[in-house]
């Protein structure tokens, strides 16, 4: 009899359960069902790919400055190229584009310190993006102090007018949600049905007929002779409709801290904004990251439907540029652009809100 | 030495303002005077301007002539209809399109959907990557894309595509055979509607014998077999009273047959498949948010596959699925509004869009179209607060 005085090193895995060979019979042809299914995706996505390939890079132009340039049978980007300032900034002329450039690098340095983790002094850097670059962004893109030259909000447009009306939407309907939304859980009747009335009207109608009723309503509303600039009605029209979603998704946020917070801060002798303001928002505002990114996502797509009544977004543009008689019949590539920079945006800001989801989860996952 | 409870000094009462219910009081009469204040600022304005511009309010402009077409109406409609005629059609245009956008975001979503769970990597990712690529493109975009990029770009009349010579697609549309009945179809429906009353009866007695004796009978295939079968095998003894109307091409067009509207494709694709988009994320969440000792649950009682899928994870799913599902449905039916970028005329397009320009009464117009979506909503929310209701765990 032999005893085992040494421990046996592990032995490998049995060859047909590692490697890649393993791998493909186990997720691809598992079984007679998942080989038949596996090779019609294999067919689909060549059925797919290959003509897109073939038309978005094999047999597109790139280069050039006139449709002549676009010989070939593929997409004609030049087209694209040459109308990109105009995508990018509307008709905002040439020599002030920095100010632009300006406010959207400081934004994006706002926005990035906020999400990434690591970094301090994320309160003070929240204030100074909700109400500091609000201002700092008037004062750039508008102008008409400190020596910049006005530049009147007509000439607004493409992916610059997009940004900033989903970021006004957001700045201007966060405050206003936060009160309906503590308004909704209110004691007192009359706030709370108000509040009720409010949110689940802008929530049953569409967003075009809140724009139609920005823009059509609105002038009627105000005292005879004062005319609503169209982008401030635009603002109206989107902040109302998005404080309501903004007001839903907090009051989601509110409902899931305990009861016992704000008890415990009322027996401490705090009064309500106190117990709102100190204890029970900063816990619930953290918790509600992931959702506020989500309507934030779905108010950048919707910011398109601003076309509908005659502001040039993103949309807008590259849907007025179709129709210059120098560049007809690139349809394709002008929608697949835009869809392209849209998709971008919103991916990402979906996938930072996942994972945020999975960063908070953590600590109360059982 | 023993303490007296004192009594509890009485001071002097504390002043209004620290009193909570006459706080909340004095807070919620305010409330109402600035609402109040409000309304009268804006009520006192429109007044003005309207009298500035000589519009007169009131419903009377619903009974004047409208004086323009309609491209796809389901009821008798000309330019001598009056406006609250163009109402109607917009809203069963509205209805037409919503109803059968539904349905196919239905059916591609959960196909979608559970094909991303598919333990078949390849078919897994692909469905991720659709959901991913539609879901991230705005919807007016896709609505563009279809338009303009597809539909507008096909060949006139002439050089339609034709599937067997019977279907027609060109830039004009997508033509389709339709049936005529002739004298004597009356009786399929008839048989269509016994069968189904036959099939109910079928399951409520099917139900009955189960709970009774546990016996189980296929009673879902027999009462497809009845649905399906009995009116075909009426179809084929009265010998077959229907004739196909086929779209022939004349001249430049094509005449006969069902014509459906490219804008109607347009509007009818975009919606379904980005509605589907978010569909198959909820049917996903949903079958996952079914915890797995559920299902090794079921197995220990050595139900076969397709029982614990009917009878454990499905019931337990749809619980977690339908009220995301319907609130997507309310989406699209908001979302079918957009039709007015691209001329479908639906409900915001022929009344919010051209009535509305042709007769300036924008208050009455607006209040209208909002009126019919909050409906829409309101009728849907209360669906769900009973279907909520009745499918809730009961709980100690």
């Amino acid at each position: 009899m032999t005893i085992q005085e040494k421990m046996l090193e592990a032995r490998p895995a049995p060859k047909s359960t590692v490697g890649p060979v393993a791998w493909l019979r186990a997720n691809l042809f598992s079984g007679p069902v998942n080989t038949v299914f596996t090779l019609l995706g294999l067919y689909l996505l060549y059925l797919l790919l290959t003509p897109t390939i073939q038309w978005a890079f094999i047999n597109a132009d790139w280069i050039g400055t006139s449709r002549d340039d676009c010989s070939r049978e593929g997409a004609c980007w030049v087209f694209v190229n040459a109308r990109l300032g105009q995508f990018i900034y509307g008709l905002y002329p040439g020599s002030e584009i920095w100010r632009v450039n300006l406010t959207f690098a400081t934004f994006a340095g706002l926005i990035a310190w906020l999400a990434i983790p690591r970094l301090p002094y994320k309160r003070w850097v929240a204030v100074a993006t909700l109400v500091g670059f609000p201002v700092l962004a008037y004062f750039l893109l508008y102008g008409g102090h400190f020596g910049l030259r006005v530049v009147e909000t007509h000439r607004w447009g493409g992916l610059m007018l997009t940004l900033v009306l989903a970021v006004v939407g957001m700045v201007g309907a966060l405050p206003i949600g936060i009160m309906l939304a503590l308004g909704r859980r209110s004691q007192m009747p009359i706030v709370k049905s108000f509040c009720v009335v409010f949110i689940e009207f802008w929530r049953g109608v569409p967003l075009i007929t809140v724009l139609f009723m920005a823009s059509v309503m609105l002038p009627l509303f105000m005292p005879t002779g004062v005319s609503v600039d169209r982008l401030i009605r635009a603002f109206i029209g989107i902040t109302l409709f998005q404080s309501a979603y903004m007001a839903e998704v907090i009051r989601g946020g509110l409902q899931a801290i305990p009861r016992g917070q704000e008890e415990a801060a009322a027996a401490l002798g705090m009064g309500y904004w106190k117990r709102m303001g100190l204890i029970v928002l900063p816990q619930a505002l953290k918790m509600m990251i992931p959702g506020i990114v989500n309507t934030f996502i779905s108010l950048f797509k919707d910011t398109t439907l601003v076309m509908i009544i005659g502001l040039f977004d993103l949309l807008g543009i590259v849907q007025a540029a179709l129709s210059d008689s120098r560049w007809l019949g690139f349809a394709l590539e002008g929608y697949v652009f835009a869809a392209f920079v849209f998709w971008v945006f919103c991916f990402s800001m979906s996938r930072y809100s996942q994972y945020l989801e999975r960063k908070l989860h953590t600590g109360h996952k059982r | 030495m023993s303490v007296r409870p004192q009594p509890h000094p009485v001071g002097p009462k504390p002043p209004f303002w620290r009193d909570r219910a006459k706080r909340a009081l004095i807070f919620q009469v305010l409330l109402i005077a600035a609402v109040a204040a409000f309304l009268l600022y804006i009520i006192g304005n429109t007044q003005a301007n309207l009298a500035a511009r000589g519009i007169t309010t009131g419903f009377g402009f619903l009974t004047n002539t409208a004086g323009f077409g309609i491209v796809q109406s389901l009821i008798d409609y000309s330019s001598q209809s009056t406006y609250g005629r163009t109402f109607v059609v917009g809203l069963l245009n509205t209805l037409l399109v919503s109803a059968l956008g539904v349905l196919a975001a239905t059916i591609i979503g959960f196909t979608v959907g559970i094909a991303r769970l598919s333990p078949n990597w390849l078919i897994a990712r692909l469905a991720n990557a659709y959901i991913e690529i539609f879901r991230n493109i705005p919807l007016l975009l896709q609505i563009f894309f279809w338009y303009f990029a597809v539909l507008r770009t096909l060949p006139s009349a002439r050089d339609s595509l034709s599937l067997g010579e019977v279907f027609f697609l060109n830039v004009r549309g997508l033509y389709l055979p339709e049936p005529l009945f002739e004298s004597g179809f009356g009786l399929i429906p008839l048989t269509l509607g016994i069968a189904v009353a036959a099939s109910i009866a079928l399951v409520v007695w099917n139900k009955r014998r189960h709970e009774a004796t546990g016996k189980r009978f296929p009673a879902g295939w027999f009462s497809l077999a009845l649905i399906l079968g009995l009116p075909l095998l009426v179809l084929v003894a009265t010998g077959v009273p229907v004739t196909w109307d086929v779209p022939q091409l004349t001249g430049f067009n094509f005449r006969g047959g069902i014509t459906i509207i490219p804008e109607f494709l347009a509007l009818w694709l975009a919606l379904s498949i980005y509605t589907a988009s978010f569909i198959a994320e909820i049917v996903r969440s949903g079958i996952q948010a079914i915890s797995h000792g559920q299902t090794e649950a079921a197995q220990a009682l050595s139900l076969p596959r397709n029982l614990v899928l009917r009878l454990v994870v499905v019931p337990q799913a749809m619980r977690v699925i339908i009220p995301p599902l319907t609130s997507q449905y309310l989406n699209l039916i908001k979302n079918s509004s957009l039709a007015t970028a691209i001329g479908y005329p639906d409900l915001v397009s022929v009344f919010a869009g051209t009535t509305l320009n042709q007769t300036g009464q924008a208050i009455e117009v607006i209040a209208m179209t909002m009126a019919v979506y909050l409906t829409i909503s309101l009728l849907v929310s209360m669906f769900m607060n009973w279907f909520n209701a009745r499918v809730a765990l009961v709980e100690r």
